[in-house]
């Protein structure tokens, strides 16, 4: 339910194209950060938190301003628009992961 | 020279296996019962891009009807045999069941897909059945080109064992024993191919785990590692790792040292390379040159590389609308491959076959890999890319991606040695939990 009205205010607030991808481009990330997005282990969850925090965590990362390991590298290869699709996406998951 | 006998042969035993699928293309079926009007979405190979295909097109398109059909009941993987080699993880710990994507409403069936039919979209089974479908997602893996490396077959590789596609485990098992069996002081020797293939830091991240075991337990012993090529992934970082951690222990001999092994003799475990060298050691890891699964050629889905060409967007195969390949089978490059690319490409395979069979256009799509390597214990490497389809096929995202920062860096390998650990959970889980 929450999901649904999240995701339809994201359809209305983001440019279309990088909404109607958000899901796919949202699969990279669950490689390591869990199938639901939850964390696993040492790796950070992202569902359930705010898409601000976790947009902002993205750029940072990309402008080499905050220390990682590999979150660098990635960022850097994400436009802007994928970036706050993504972070829109995680935000609207219940924390701890729905699936 | 070596390269036209073994491609003649690889080519004569495509055709032969070309001809036994039309032969048996007219043979008629008992076909499987499914769900009424529901489309249906038929998986073949249940590996890492197979069996991620199922799970997402059951979770993001719940009404397409999904069948998966992969000959064995559970799944060893690849990533992580190197630590099972190293006595790090047991079997277990990389075995995978099936029934996870049971519990998600996929139709599993043990079975060999023995021939394709494009166009009356129906695959015909070992078992005897045919299965008919409106999209396929093939995720076949590969095949090792018996024959490529002279006296290198089948039953040479279970005297020297090549553990590259593990299937129930055995090949994988049987290199730890040969490891475990050696007294300390022996040669480990490895054959590397050139590329592309399969995994290509696999190869190095198998060297450092022997020598994590051997450094243990058998202090004394070597690894020369024979390889077909000049340059290789992650190489300073791995050879940085490789002198800090295990010393003068490993030799690496590229293909412009005479590295490249031509010949086997698996009686007396003897790799002799192209300039007529032979190295007898105690135990011979053959990794083979590959190619596509046979089924894919055996389809007339792969080109001359041996590789099968895919659309960059949906991997629709060139060569039969309707087959969507996924993971090592197809012309990815320059994406790696790898498992987690496998993972990432499928979902996007089946959301072109989704979109497709709605009459809508393929969504746009942005490819994702990264790949960790342990070198030893608590030193993890990664390499990682960022893809997108262009008009002429991949191109990786400038200024993005790459492998770890080399240097005296024990905190970043120990946290990227944490984050494989973590990553392997997380992948494993998306593809079959």
């Amino acid at each position: 339910m929450r999901r649904a009205a999240l995701g339809l205010a994201l359809a209305l607030t983001l440019p279309t194209a990088a909404a109607a991808q958000a899901p796919l481009v949202a699969q990279g990330c669950l490689g390591c950060h869990g199938a639901s997005g939850a964390g696993s282990a040492a790796i950070p969850g992202l569902s359930g938190r705010p898409a601000a925090e976790l947009a902002a965590a993205m750029r940072a990362f990309a402008a080499n301003e905050r220390p990682g390991t590999i979150m660098g590298r990635i960022a850097r290869g994400y436009t802007e628009a994928e970036i706050t699709a993504l972070a829109a996406h995680f935000a609207a998951l219940p924390a701890g992961g729905s699936r | 020279m070596n390269t036209t006998l073994s491609r003649r042969g690889f080519l004569a035993a495509a055709g032969a296996a070309a001809g036994a699928a039309a032969g048996a293309a007219v043979l008629a079926r008992p076909s499987i019962a499914r769900a009424q009007g529901a489309a249906r979405l038929l998986v073949v190979g249940g590996g890492f891009g197979g069996a991620s295909a199922a799970r997402f097109a059951r979770i993001a398109y719940p009404w397409l009807d999904v069948t998966l059909v992969e000959p064995q009941s559970r799944f060893v993987t690849c990533p992580y045999g190197n630590l099972v080699l190293a006595g790090e993880r047991g079997m277990a710990d990389i075995t995978h069941s099936y029934d996870g994507l049971r519990a998600r409403g996929v139709r599993v069936v043990h079975d060999w897909v023995e021939g394709i039919d494009p166009v009356a979209k129906s695959v015909r089974l070992r078992g005897g059945a045919s299965l008919g479908y409106d999209r396929m997602i093939l995720s076949p893996g590969i095949a090792l080109r018996w024959g490529a490396i002279e006296g290198y077959d089948e039953a040479a590789s279970q005297l020297l064992p090549h553990a590259w596609v593990p299937a129930d485990g055995g090949q994988t098992a049987l290199l730890r024993r040969q490891l475990e069996a050696m007294e300390d002081g022996g040669v480990v020797g490895i054959a590397i191919p050139g590329n592309p293939f399969r995994c290509p830091p696999g190869p190095y991240e198998r060297i450092s785990m022997i020598a994590q075991y051997l450094k243990r337990h058998k202090p004394k012993s070597k690894i020369l590692a024979l390889d077909a090529k000049d340059a290789f992934s992650k190489q300073a970082l791995f050879q940085d790792g490789w002198k800090q951690l295990y010393g003068d222990m490993i030799e690496w001999v590229p293909l412009s040292k005479d590295g490249k092994v031509v010949r086997v003799d698996a009686a007396t475990r003897t790799l002799e390379t192209e300039f007529g060298a032979k190295h007898q050691v105690a135990v011979a890891n053959i990794i083979p040159p590959q190619s596509a699964a046979r089924i894919a050629i055996s389809a007339g889905l792969a080109d001359n590389s041996g590789w099968v060409p895919v659309n960059p967007r949906s991997f629709e195969s060139r060569a039969a609308p309707g087959i969507h390949v996924v993971g090592d089978a197809n012309n990815g490059a320059p994406m790696p491959k790898s498992g987690f690319v496998a993972n990432n490409t499928a979902k996007q395979a089946v959301a072109a076959a989704a979109a497709l069979l709605r009459g809508e256009a393929v969504p746009e799509a942005v490819y994702f890999n990264t790949c960790y390597s342990h070198v030893g214990d608590e030193y993890g490497i990664s390499i990682v890319g960022v893809f997108r389809p262009t008009d002429t096929g991949i191109a990786e995202v400038p200024n993005s991606g790459g492998v770890s920062p080399r240097g005296d860096l024990p905190e970043q390998r120990r946290a990227e040695a944490a984050y494989a650990d973590a990553w392997y959970a997380s992948i494993t889980a998306d593809a079959w939990g």
